[in-house]
């Protein structure tokens, strides 16, 4: 491999993993407070959509970032409604949230089917950039590529350093003795599962505005629900997250490398284009096998509906 | 203020009314959503929600697409039953209208009153075997079979495509991606002459039939609700979990590969990339707005295909997308789920501080 393939598939490998990593880190935090919101592919797609929208009618793509935040956050707020309230099932209020969100953003997209938005120019970091092999790759990238990366090191902290993320794990460990304790579960787990819907709302955006700027029904492809199998993938673990993210990102910029690449491989683009998601099924079996892998690091409220008795 | 309060036992009453409270409310913020978009609302109610039931012609369309649905949601509902939560129907039931074609293309212009049995048989047997994978790996292996099944649909999805672009594709058909058409002997018989509704309808019925003796009158089904309603009970009497996800996987992928074969076999008369067009999803709704029984699932798949329908009646005179079909999908399941707290609380009001 020459070096500047290496390079382009690099830089290719981050930008395909990047709303997995934003995506999978809210709803990891979503996890950590004990609620389980199979929702993500619904927030995605609304998030996409609005970004579109928003960007294209302002020219402004951080507007549009924006309006991917609330619109990801909205649709969270009808789950946390639903499952935090009114303590309906949370596996089937996510996936009514999965199968509302993509519905509705196939709707109040389709105005734009046929739009595309300016390619948003990538920021180079000064003299990093300039490094052999991975200097154009990693640091002259989006800005939400570096967002990404900030929001791993802020989790890492907030999880595990900060006061705050020890009640978040309290909660979803043990919300009864957090209520003992005198904390507000439901508002703790509202908190968590808007951030989870603000952070789809973001890999959503990625997507629609930055990665490749045009909104299409079903863009988001599955992406929400690979987020949700990365964060079993990585026992609940930021770096994990990152890593199996930048795993899938490499799976799917290989096959992408190997249709564009006219080597004369004789094997159908689709079925070369199922790859990632075989992966996502091979990554599952392999991390779930082991059953005490699981058991000992899921929270051990996930997809409990919670009473705080009066 | 309003607080819930814990019933000391469910209310019956509520679990028959919150569907039709769920129905209310749909509709409600159906008008409310013909308005926001500046349609007149009675206009829009008319088109999305009466067309469909105007006259017996468009009565048998709206039986047509409740056909697919009810196959697929009373395979689903067994699985529910037991939590085996299959969310992958939409991939099995390509995967059954692969297989029924498979068989179709091989028979060729045969006349053999074989071939559409032996379609069937592959429908549900295609069905089932994608339906096999996560429950094998969830058997074996502990893994998730809502994120395995619902991966098997993209990976569904990208085969059907490769077929008909690819191996399957009709020589004469212009580049569409789409096969052959079915001949005679590989299509269904039509139930009324003069519409489109297909003996697949009748097969769907049987289905609901069989479903319902399954779940409410024989051992195998009285395990499976014991097991989805109190785990633990379950284990205590022996009932083999594993036994269970099998069943509910494989009945489940069975029904929605037939309801597959109807589709290539009935309406379309050929595969092509756009076979299972969501009823694999909507059929989630729909076992949980039927409350996970049969005679619920058969009303339920009649109101879903009336949201279907009303959409592309929408679409045709409102100049809507036809996607507003899932808007209202959507928001039936989003009022059922909500309305569904009730069986189990009631609302009070207290005074603050009290």
């Amino acid at each position: 491999m020459d070096a500047s393939l290496f390079t382009s598939m690099l830089f290719a490998t981050v930008v395909a993993g990047t709303p997995l990593i934003i995506v999978a880190l809210g709803l990891l935090v979503n996890e950590k407070a004990g609620v389980l919101n199979l929702g993500a592919e619904g927030m995605m797609a609304m998030g996409a959509v609005a970004a579109f929208a928003v960007t294209h009618e302002s020219g402004n793509p951080w507007l549009g970032v924006a309006a991917g935040v609330g619109a990801g956050m909205a649709m969270a707020a009808i789950f946390g409604v639903l499952a935090l309230t009114l303590m309906a099932n949370q596996v089937a209020s996510g996936l009514a949230l999965a199968i509302f969100g993509v519905g509705l953003a196939a709707f109040v997209g389709k105005p734009y089917e046929a739009v595309a938005l300016q390619a948003v120019p990538p920021i180079r970091i000064p003299f990093i950039a300039d490094l052999p092999l991975i200097g154009e790759a990693l640091y002259n990238q989006q800005a939400l590529v570096y967002f990404s990366w900030a929001l791993f090191w802020g989790l890492l902290w907030f999880l595990y350093r900060s006061r705050a993320g020890l009640v978040l794990r309290a909660v979803g460990e043990s919300p009864a003795s957090a209520h003992a304790i005198g904390y507000p579960v439901i508002r703790i787990r509202y908190l968590a599962v808007l951030f989870g819907g603000a952070m789809a709302g973001v890999g959503g955006a990625f997507l629609s505005v930055f990665y490749t700027p045009m909104w299409a029904e079903g863009m988001v492809a599955g992406r929400g629900w690979i987020a949700l199998a990365l964060v079993v993938f990585a026992t609940w673990r930021p770096l994990r997250v990152m890593v199996g993210a930048y795993l899938f990102g490499g799976v799917m910029i290989t096959q992408l490398f190997i249709q564009g690449s006219g080597l004369q491989i004789d094997f159908p683009s689709q079925l070369l284009s199922s790859l990632p998601y075989w992966a996502t099924i091979v990554v599952l079996v392999a991390i779930s096998r082991n059953r005490n892998t699981i058991r000992l690091n899921s929270p051990v409220s996930l997809g409990k509906p919670y009473r705080p008795d009066a | 203020m309003l607080e819930l309060e814990a019933r000391a036992e469910p209310s019956r009453l509520m679990s028959w009314a919150s569907p039709l409270l769920a129905v209310a409310l749909m509709l409600a913020g159906g008008l409310a959503v013909f308005a926001a978009l500046g349609k007149d609302p009675v206009e829009g109610f008319r088109v999305f929600f009466l067309n469909p039931v105007k006259d017996l012609y468009a009565l048998s369309e709206l039986l047509l697409k409740a056909t697919p649905l009810m196959l697929c949601a009373i395979g689903l509902a067994i699985g529910f039953r037991a939590n085996v939560w299959n969310i992958g129907a939409e991939g099995q039931f390509m995967l059954g209208a692969v297989a029924a074609t498979g068989v179709a293309l091989y028979f060729g212009d045969s006349e053999s009153a074989l071939v559409l049995p032996a379609m069937v048989l592959a429908g549900a047997a295609g069905g089932a075997a994608w339906a096999a994978i996560p429950a094998l790996l969830r058997t074996r292996f502990n893994a998730n079979e809502i994120l395995v099944s619902l991966m098997l649909v993209y990976v569904a999805q990208l085969f059907v495509s490769w077929l008909v672009f690819g191996p399957w594709k009709d020589p004469d058909g212009f580049n569409f991606p789409q096969t052959r058409m079915f001949a005679e002997a590989a299509t269904l018989p039509m139930v009324i002459e003069g519409t489109r509704l297909h003996f697949g309808f009748a097969i769907a019925l049987a289905a609901l039939v069989a479903g319902y003796a399954f779940m409410n009158r024989s051992h195998a089904g009285f395990r499976m609700r014991v097991a989805g309603e109190a785990v633990d009970a379950a284990r205590y009497a022996g009932f083999s979990a594993t036994r269970m996800i099998w069943v509910g996987l494989l009945l489940g992928g069975a029904a929605a590969g037939l309801a597959g074969m109807g589709e290539v076999a009935g309406p379309m008369g050929q595969l092509t990339d756009k076979v299972a067009s969501g009823y694999g999803f909507a059929a989630i709704i729909v076992a949980f707005v039927g409350r996970l029984n049969a005679f619920g699932i058969l009303l339920a798949s009649l109101l879903m295909a009336l949201l279907y329908i009303g959409g592309e009646q929408a679409q045709q005179y409102l100049n809507l997308p036809n996607s507003i079909s899932m808007v209202f999908q959507g928001m039936l399941l989003f009022f059922l789920l909500g309305a569904d707290v009730f069986i189990h609380y009631r609302l009070r009001l207290r005074r603050r501080g009290a």
